[in-house]
């Protein structure tokens, strides 16, 4: 066996984030590691690169026990992680980034040519949409995972840990990730691969363990399970996982589009689906719509009002709420309990006579707590203490909060879990029949045609489609894909 | 959990201890002369770091408070000397004050620039300004009535301790129950979801230098009144006592954290050590180097505190 663990337990000032961790994983196989929004699955990996120290348990590395103190050490013996949150270097570029800690040097000084080509060469044998002097703070955060996972391969030897390393990636990069995965078994290199889109399993998963509230609570095979028992062990009870959307009849206008690019509306009740590969410009069009790179030409209209938003607060108050799909860089203040960030983009609806009514704020972020189902000790915990997957619900709390006519949702179930998208799903309905007019970007294609009522289809910028709700995953792929 | 607890104490601890040390070291330390004297002497640098927490909670940096201190006193002092009232003297001094703050919020948010440099930049300006308004010398021939605002005590309070409580108590409701303060360590947490939240975040940092600029003209004028004469050097350094008195407090230099209880506690360890060591009879070289490496235990000891629960 490559690598055991065996009733790991890792507490966090009073959250209880691993109870009873166990894990085989053999080299030559892929090991896909499954549970719910804190289940501990993030904790457990960072427990194996060292990144945290385990409080108790034991881990058998190559049948000797361990205990790697650093990342440096878990390293050195050939395991690398790619991380479910960026932890790259903004200001340094995408190569710089791959050799972080593990420069190549030329006598005394850094050999920025070698490197540099090196890189460049990664890039290109994976066909990522990347070049080697990119800073990497100008990159989306599915480019961002790319260098992650450049970062990984660059370095791994025995073990690669995958934190949901396809979240915020689209088809076409989701597949290159399953080839890389499987030349990486072919090469006996053993993989831990952790992921909320169980579809993903069939691909490659050869063995399944699933975590729940921190224990192990099954270990097999992924050929002799089923992916309801899956779920089920997950969740602990059964959960409908086919979401199924009744349709609504749409009322009057809300929002109409017709920028360079982008001619669209939205009614009453609708939920607009965006789709397209990365790069066609969807994150830029809700930009656009929210201000953040307002369009000079062209116009909107909310409710018939001609509106032109030149910053997100203009937006808001016109009525567009934007949730982002950087939850870490644009969604949450990290160091501040999730309360604050609730209450954040409506603070004056709890403050009177100019103070913020602290205990109606604790009411209303418990509610949001209990309906989103955030788990959490308490809503003062911080917001960056959190699973990713709860991280993502309290930015959705956020602008639930604030109540806006229109809402975009750029890759609103990134990293959360069967269940929690369920949830989310749920509750656009819930705005859909409020009145509330929805863009939805999604990567997911399956999601969409569950979810919107109809489809655009982005490419270079531009909508080239604009397909009905019973349109197929091929014919969204089709008007996607260079071509047509 | 309580070990938590203890080291979030831990600043307010060692104020005690040092205060329990020099009771016992110095038999002159307990007497009313002396702790009116280094409230007296806290004061100034009290009031001017509760701006500064502000600033600091935001996730800026104001190095220019020191010179905006010089300028105002002068000015206040000027208009008085030019024969204004006490009163509209005061207010010339902290109006000095709120526009030098309000020009250095302005033109962080304007011109985009960072406030350290921003601040750096009006820390020359200002002391050059001051030197050239004054020409140098300090403006003398105040009215007596200023005297009351350092040295004057109310029913044997000194009076600028209840300024420095009042300032303090409105800073912190501010910090912790107005939109200003919740914005204030909602940028300093994170900018970038700030302004996607829909926050104006450009009036509230120009808000937040004000309310420092403010506080200092404030200080200046309690610094005049105790000199009695408008001093055009006044304030050297004293961004840097203020900015530890901030720090010692829990404040951090990236934004998000600070608290105006805090920052009182730092900015009376720091008083307290020097007070400290005046009646030991310590070398005032010796002084500074002390005072210098008890910022970086500080800075340490919070480190450690939150390194433990931090998100890797
Ligand atoms: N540094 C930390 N400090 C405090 N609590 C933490 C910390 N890291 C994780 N936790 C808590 O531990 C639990 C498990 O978190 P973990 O990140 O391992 O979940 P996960 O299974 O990876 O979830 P997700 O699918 O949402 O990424 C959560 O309740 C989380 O709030
Ligand atoms: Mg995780």
């Amino acid at each position: 066996m490559l690598l055991e663990l065996e009733g790991i337990r890792k507490n966090f000032g009073g959250v209880q984030a691993l109870k009873r961790g166990d894990l085989r994983a053999a080299a030559g196989e892929v090991h896909a590691l499954i549970g719910e929004n804190g289940a501990g699955k993030s904790t457990m990996m960072k427990i194996i690169a060292g990144m945290y120290q385990r409080d108790g348990g034991d881990v058998r590395w190559k049948g000797q026990s361990v205990h790697f103190q650093k990342p440096g050490d878990a390293h050195a013996v050939g395991i690398s992680m790619v991380h479910q949150e960026s932890l790259l270097a903004p200001h340094l570029t995408v190569a710089e980034n791959i050799y972080l800690g593990r420069e190549t040097l030329h006598g005394p000084l850094l050999h920025k040519a070698a490197m540099q080509s090196s890189a460049s060469r990664l890039i290109e044998e994976n066909n990522f949409p990347l070049q080697a002097h990119w800073k990497v703070r100008d990159l989306s955060p599915a480019q961002r995972q790319l260098v992650e996972i450049c970062r990984a391969l660059h370095g791994a030897s025995s073990l690669i840990i995958f934190d949901e390393p396809t979240a915020s990636l689209s088809e076409s990069e989701t597949v290159e990730v399953f080839r890389i995965v499987r030349e990486l078994r072919q090469k006996g290199i053993g993989i831990l691969y952790i992921t909320h889109r169980l579809v993903e399993l069939a691909e490659i998963a050869d063995k399944v363990t699933v975590l729940r509230d921190g224990d192990t609570v099954y270990h097999g095979n992924y050929k002799d399970t089923s992916m309801d028992e899956i779920v089920h062990q997950m969740v602990g009870r059964k959960v409908e996982r086919i979401y199924e959307r009744e349709k609504l009849t749409p009322g009057k206008e809300v929002l109409k589009v017709d920028i360079p690019g982008a001619a669209f509306s939205i009614h009453e009740g609708e939920i607009v689906g965006v789709a397209g590969l990365m790069g066609a410009g969807r994150t830029e069009l809700c930009q656009t719509l929210f201000g953040v790179t307002p369009s000079d030409e062209g116009e909107i209209r909310i409710e018939g009002r001609k509106v032109h938003p030149k910053s997100p607060r203009e937006a808001v108050d016109a009525g567009i709420a934007l949730i982002t799909e950087d939850r870490q860089q644009t969604g949450l203040a990290l160091e501040l309990p999730i309360r604050m960030n609730i209450t954040m983009a409506n603070l004056g609806a709890v403050t009177k006579a100019g103070i913020v009514r602290q205990a109606e704020e604790k009411t209303v972020s418990e509610r949001f707590r209990d309906k989103l189902q955030i788990r959490a000790a308490s809503v003062e915990q911080n917001a960056g203490r959190l699973s990713g997957g709860n991280q993502q619900k309290v930015v959705i709390a956020k602008w639930l909060y604030r109540d806006t006519k229109i809402v975009l949702f750029d890759e609103p179930t990134r990293g959360i879990d069967v269940g929690a998208k369920a949830e989310v799903f749920a509750l656009m309905d819930e705005m859909a029949r409020e009145g509330k007019a929805i863009l939805m970007v999604s990567s997911e294609l399956p999601e969409l045609l569950q979810v919107a009522d109809r489809i655009l289809v982005m490419r270079g910028g531009k909508i080239t489609a604009e397909l009905p709700r019973e349109t197929t995953q091929e014919e969204i792929m089709h008007h996607a894909a260079v071509g047509n | 959990m309580r070990r938590d607890m203890l080291q979030k104490l831990l600043p307010f601890l060692s104020l005690i201890a040092l205060f329990i040390a020099l009771a016992i070291a110095s038999p002159y330390f307990l007497t009313s002369v002396n702790l009116s004297s280094v409230v007296r002497q806290t004061a100034v640098i009290n009031i001017m770091a509760l701006g500064m927490t502000l600033v600091i909670v935001s996730g800026g940096i104001d190095l220019s408070v020191g010179a905006i201190l010089a300028f105002s006193g002068v000015v206040g002092s000027m208009a008085m000397v030019a024969g204004e009232s006490v009163w509209i003297g005061v207010a010339v001094g902290i109006l000095c004050g709120l526009a030098w703050g309000a020009l250095n919020g302005f033109l962080t948010v304007w011109l985009n620039i960072p406030p350290f440099i921003v601040t750096l930049g009006a820390l020359g300006i200002a002391r050059g300004l001051t030197l050239i308004i004054s020409g140098g010398l300090p403006v003398s021939g105040l009215p007596r009535e200023l005297t009351f605002l350092g040295d004057g005590t109310v029913f044997g309070v000194p009076f600028v301790l209840i300024v420095l409580l009042i300032c303090a108590v409105v800073t912190h409701v501010v910090l912790h129950a107005t939109k200003l303060g919740r914005y204030t360590y909602a940028i300093g947490s994170n900018k970038e979801a700030a302004v996607y939240a829909g926050i104006p975040v450009g009036p509230y940092t120009v808000a937040v230098y004000a309310i420092s600029g403010l506080l200092t003209g404030l200080a200046s004028m309690i610094e005049t009144s105790r000199l009695m004469t408008g001093q055009p050097t006044a304030g050297q350094s004293y961004e840097l006592q203020v900015i530890a008195a901030v720090v010692i407090g829990g404040g951090s230099l990236t934004g998000g954290e600070g608290s105006v209880v805090g920052t009182l506690i730092g900015a009376f360890i720091m008083g307290l050590l020097s007070n400290g060591s005046d009646l030991l009879g310590i070398n005032p070289y010796l002084q500074q180097a002390i005072i210098g490496a008890i910022i970086i235990l500080a800075v340490a000891l919070d480190e450690a505190r939150k390194r433990k629960f931090s998100t890797a």
